[in-house]
């Protein structure tokens, strides 16, 4: 059912688990499968300096997880902002149609964990 | 796909493999049994007797008169005869159907559809191990209710219902009793006259028969007292299964049924110990050893060959494709594996929250699997389960989205 890179990914997520001393956290939840991700990043000059994940979902979810880590990785926040699901999906090799869903949770976490360093930025 | 060396079957409940004495038994009718048992000469009325003796067969495992036994193309197809026929047929006479919460996609579905079609239809809930309430059962009763439909056990968490007590109840009110015995059939004994079954579906690719072959017992094949004929077919034509079932009989396939049905026989006895051995093991391993796990379903009342374990934190369709890359075949009730994307009516008719509902995994044995398969599956499954955790924000105390008291950008 899964593509190779999926199920590479599922195997062995890259950049997993809780980041302590993070600059931001996007939280997302999915309502249609009642799934929950959590993207946390450390900036440095504008730049994704380091990000990693936690899931609580399926296989896509934790592979489409894992795959945004490395897509954002070292990306400013402007283009990291324009990651789309389509293009979590094409790196890997596609997703079956009834779970695409699962990587608008890993483009959603990442904008959010964006947003939400933004807006930490305006407060200081 | 690529098979690994090792490759452990833990799925039974979605469909066995066949007994090779089954595909013989096949093999050899597909090559010599081709006549239509409708047919005047020889080479039909062959068929027609071996339809017959498969009948025969069958019905004595379930201490059922031969004629009360109708073949269909599987257990679905079972299911909608007894609900629909039933109901289309009894309009006159009441519009209310009495089933649990718990059954088969094709029990629920097709009671949603005569719900559709003007029926009122009771889903009587179930306590935290899914079973019935007899009281409640009996006291949704109405002078409408023309059948009770309660699944004999349920195919995800394994629950036997009081299938005997049930029948009495509808005895008592003339009422027709339907159970889907789909997992039943060939893993505990059934009497339809002991249990007071009217009427009763089964599926021979759950016993290690072909896929596409199915049953419903009939009593008094259709013919009732005081109610007259009580079951409309589904399929009009040629009038085969004394017109209940048109269509020229699948003969091999009901041969290997009445095969499959005879070795069920002979081994349920001594297979039935040998899987509650393994059930046990299992169930007693895991919650021993693995932390935040619960058994759903009943730990005695229980399919012999089936384990529902819920873990807490992770998500059972990461489990499945976890065991399935070291070669180990289970299922789930989550959502995220299944089309609908939502989460097991079973599961959550049993009381789970939706997100623990997402985390249980369905292990069900049979007749090929061994100490081995079960000792190989101990090993390779708490090393899965730790690793889930660790990626899972559920672990860290975290609340859940479904909390009520949860906020999505409330945290930091
Ligand atoms: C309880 C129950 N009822 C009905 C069915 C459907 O049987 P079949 O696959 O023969 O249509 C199944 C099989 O999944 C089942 O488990
Ligand atoms: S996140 Fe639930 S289906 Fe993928």
């Amino acid at each position: 059912m899964y593509s190779e890179k999926v199920m590479d990914h599922f195997r062995n997520p890259r950049n997993m688990g809780e980041m302590k001393n993070a600059d931001a956290v996007g939280e997302v939840g999915n309502p249609v499968c009642g799934d929950l991700m959590y993207i946390y990043i450390k900036i440095k000059d504008d730049r994704i300096n380091d990000i990693s994940f936690q899931t609580f979902g399926c296989g896509a979810a934790i592979a489409t997880s894992s795959m945004i880590t490395e897509l954002a990785k070292g990306k400013t926040l402007d283009e990291a902002m324009k990651i789309t699901r389509d293009d979590i999906a094409g790196s890997l090799d596609g997703l079956p149609p009834i779970k695409m869903h699962c990587s608008n949770l890993a483009s959603d976490g990442l904008r959010k964990a964006i947003e939400n360093y933004r807006a930490k930025q305006k407060k200081e | 796909m690529g098979f690994k060396m090792k490759y452990v079957y833990l799925d039974y409940a979605a469909t066995t493999p066949m007994d090779p004495e089954v595909i013989k038994e096949i093999e050899k009718h597909y090559r010599e049994t081709y006549g239509n048992p409708s047919s005047f000469h020889k080479i039909g009325q062959n068929a027609a007797q071996i339809l017959e003796k498969s009948r025969e067969i069958v019905a004595s495992l379930i201490n059922a008169k031969t004629d009360e036994i109708f073949f269909t193309s599987s257990g679905t197809e079972s299911d909608n005869l007894a609900l629909k026929g039933v109901a289309f047929k009894n309009k006159g006479r009441g519009n209310h159907i009495i089933t649990s919460s718990i059954e088969h996609h094709a029990v629920l579905h097709t009671c949603q559809y005569l719900e559709k079609q003007g029926f009122k239809v009771s889903y009587l809930p179930v306590d935290e191990y899914g079973l019935i309430d007899l009281k409640e059962l009996e006291e949704t009763i109405t002078n409408k209710t023309i059948l009770i439909s309660i699944i004999f056990a349920n195919n995800e968490i394994g629950t036997i219902e009081p299938i005997k007590e049930i029948g009495e109840i509808a005895k008592k009110h003339d009422v027709i009793f339907h159970t889907d015995a789909v997992q039943t059939l060939g893993k505990v004994p059934i009497d339809v006259e002991e249990m007071n079954i009217d009427l009763l579906s089964a599926s021979a690719h759950k016993l290690y028969g072909p896929k596409g072959v199915g049953l419903l017992y009939i009593r008094g094949h259709g013919v009732r007292k005081g109610w007259g004929n009580y079951i409309e077919p589904l399929l009009h034509g040629g009038g085969h299964e004394r017109g209940l079932r048109s269509s020229t009989e699948n003969v091999p396939g009901i041969a290997g049924f009445a095969k499959a049905v005879e070795l069920c026989k002979r081994s349920m006895k001594e297979e039935s110990e040998k899987l509650i051995k393994f059930r046990d093991k299992i169930i007693k391993e895991i919650t021993e050893n693995i932390e935040d796990v619960y058994l759903n379903g009943h730990y005695t009342k229980r399919l012999p060959n089936n384990v529902n374990l819920g873990f807490r934190y992770i998500e059972g369709e990461s489990i499945i494709l976890s065991l399935d890359v070291e070669g180990i075949a289970a299922s789930t009730g989550s959502a995220c594996s299944s089309k609908s994307l939502e989460p097991s009516h079973v599961l959550l008719a049993i009381g789970q929250k939706p997100e623990d509902a997402h985390g249980s995994l369905r292990i069900t044995m049979g007749r090929y699997t061994t100490e081995a398969d079960i000792d190989y599956f101990l090993e390779k499954l708490p090393p899965i389960i730790e690793k889930l955790r660790k990626m899972s924000p559920l672990k860290n105390g975290k609340k859940y989205m479904f909390d009520p008291t949860y906020e999505i950008n409330h945290h930091h």
